[in-house]
This record gives C-alpha cells, structure tokens and sequence, in this order.
C-alpha cells in the first residue's frame, strides 16, 4: 500500500499553521487592546498566579522533551522506553490541566468570570484583559486535551505495536501537535503572567 | 514513498535542549522584576522568540527534516508578523 510520510508530515504542518494564524489572531488583539489600556492591563495582572504560570510552563517544556524522546525511543526500537516517555507527558498534561482547574476555579469563587455580574462591573480595560485571558487560557487548554486524546492513542498503538521503527509518523504527527502547545503558552505565559 | 528520513536525535540532545528552555524561562521571569516599562514587553517576546525558534529547530525537527519545511514556517511567520505590523500602522495613525 502506498504511504507517504513526508506527505502526511506536511499535512500536519499546514494544520500548525492554521493554528499559529489562529491563536495569532488572539495575540493580535490582545497586542492592540494593551497598547490601548496599558494601565488597567498592567493592574488586571496582578490577579493571575505568575508561581502557577511558571510551574505550568516548566510543566510543558518538560512534557515537549519527553514526547521528543519516545520518537527517539521508537526510532531505537525500544518500545517500553516509547511507551513511559508519552506516559510521562500524559502526566505532565495532567498536572497542567490539574493547575488551570485551580486558577480558574478561584477566579469563578470570586466572582470572576466571562458575563458575571462582577466583570461587567468593572473597568474597560480589566474586562478586555479577563476576557482575552479566559478566551486565550481556555482555547489553549482546550488544544492541550484534544493533544492528551492523541497522545493517549498514539500511546496505546506503540504498545500494540502498530505504531513501530518502521512506521511512526503518527507519533512525529503527534508530537508535533503537542510542540504547538508549548509553543502558544511559551507566548501566553509572558504576556499575562508577567506584565506586572 | 516510505519513510525515508534516518536521522535518530540522541535522547541527551534533547536533555540539553530542555536545560536551555528552562534556563531561557528563568531569564525571562528575572528580567520581568526589573521595570524597564515598555521595553520589558520586547525582551520578553525576544526571548519568547528565541525559545521557540529552539523548540521548532530541534523538538519540531526542523534542523534535520528537508529545508522545505523550514521554508514554509518561515513564510508563514513571515506573514504573520506582516499583519501585525500592518495592523499597528493602521491602529497608531487613526
């Protein structure tokens, strides 16, 4: 049967971009919007947890790492060290996820949240800075769970065997949608946590 | 046309990779603590940048997949970045 898998590689790549433009879109307004309302961007910060943010993006380099090093791990033919890696970057995901279940959830206690009574209350620029936060946040962590549903699968195929030294391009298609991940918190991170 | 590409990165590759991505978010949130106002917002997207061009190079493949790919990023960022300077110009002479 014919296969390509610089074909399907490239694929994958067009879908990242599709994602770089559209996730761009976001940082484009929120680019805008701060420049209009550096003040009340710069005090609407202080409510977001820049300790949760930094453990969440070390969390992710580490989870980037290791679905690089099950590729690596089925090129040599070693399963078992296929199948921990991705393991290890399932948990990663796991504790991310865990983090934002946390953040959001003392932002909904008090009140925080798109179209509550509170946000609309509040300035101009602190609700453009809320609501690019949960937009942004909430999209990116959306991408991270469809990534583990990927990654899951492309786990248990390792183990079964369908997904082998000779045959991996699922896995390099994989990896690469959870490297977009990283990538769009590696921007995120900086840009809401640390402009205090 | 099968899989071609033979090219195994050595797991410790990665290691240093991810020793320079933690090193590089660590300057990041140093650099965050002194105010040096608007120029802060640069140095932490340069820095960002850098970061990603390292995850794309060596975690995404891109050093060792055909030049194609590289090219096709590069493109795209390209125009990415296009419109947001195209959008700024419009913004900041209304």
């Amino acid at each position: 049967m014919h296969r390509d898998d610089i074909g399907a590689k490239l694929g994958m790549w067009l879908f990242i971009f599709t994602e770089i433009l559209l996730f761009g879109g976001l940082f484009l307004v929120y680019a805008v919007m701060r420049h209009r309302y550096a003040d009340e961007f710069h005090q609407a910060a202080h409510q977001l947890n820049a300790f949760i943010g930094t453990v969440n993006t070390v969390v992710l380099l580490l989870s980037s790492a290791t679905v690089a090093m099950s590729i690596t791990a089925v090129q040599k033919g070693e399963k078992r060290k296929g199948v921990l890696f991705i393991l290890v970057t399932l948990i990663c995901a796991g504790i991310f996820l865990f983090n934002k279940y946390f953040e959001w959830g003392h932002k909904f206690s008090i009140g925080l949240y798109p179209g509550s009574d509170m946000m609309i209350g509040l300035k101009h620029g602190y609700i453009l800075f809320f609501s690019l936060y949960f937009f942004m946040t909430g999209l990116h962590v959306l991408h991270l769970i469809v990534g583990s549903i990927i990654l899951t699968v492309i786990m248990i195929r390792i183990q079964s065997g369908s997904i082998n030294k000779e045959r991996y391009v699922l896995l390099e298609n994989g990896g690469l949608y959870w490297h977009l991940v990283d990538l769009i918190w590696i921007f995120l991170f900086p840009l809401l946590y640390l402009i205090t | 046309m099968t899989h071609t590409e033979s090219h195994i990165t050595d797991y410790r590759v990665y290691g240093w990779v991810l020793l320079a991505l933690l090193i590089l978010t660590t300057i990041t949130i140093t650099v965050t603590w002194i105010d040096l106002s608007a120029l802060t917002v640069l140095v932490a997207l340069i820095i960002a940048s850098v970061k990603s061009f390292i995850v794309l190079r060596y975690f995404m493949h891109l050093k060792f997949e055909s030049r194609l790919f590289t090219v096709f990023v590069v493109m795209v960022l390209s125009i990415y970045i296009l419109v947001i300077a195209l959008t700024f110009f419009d913004y900041l002479l209304r």
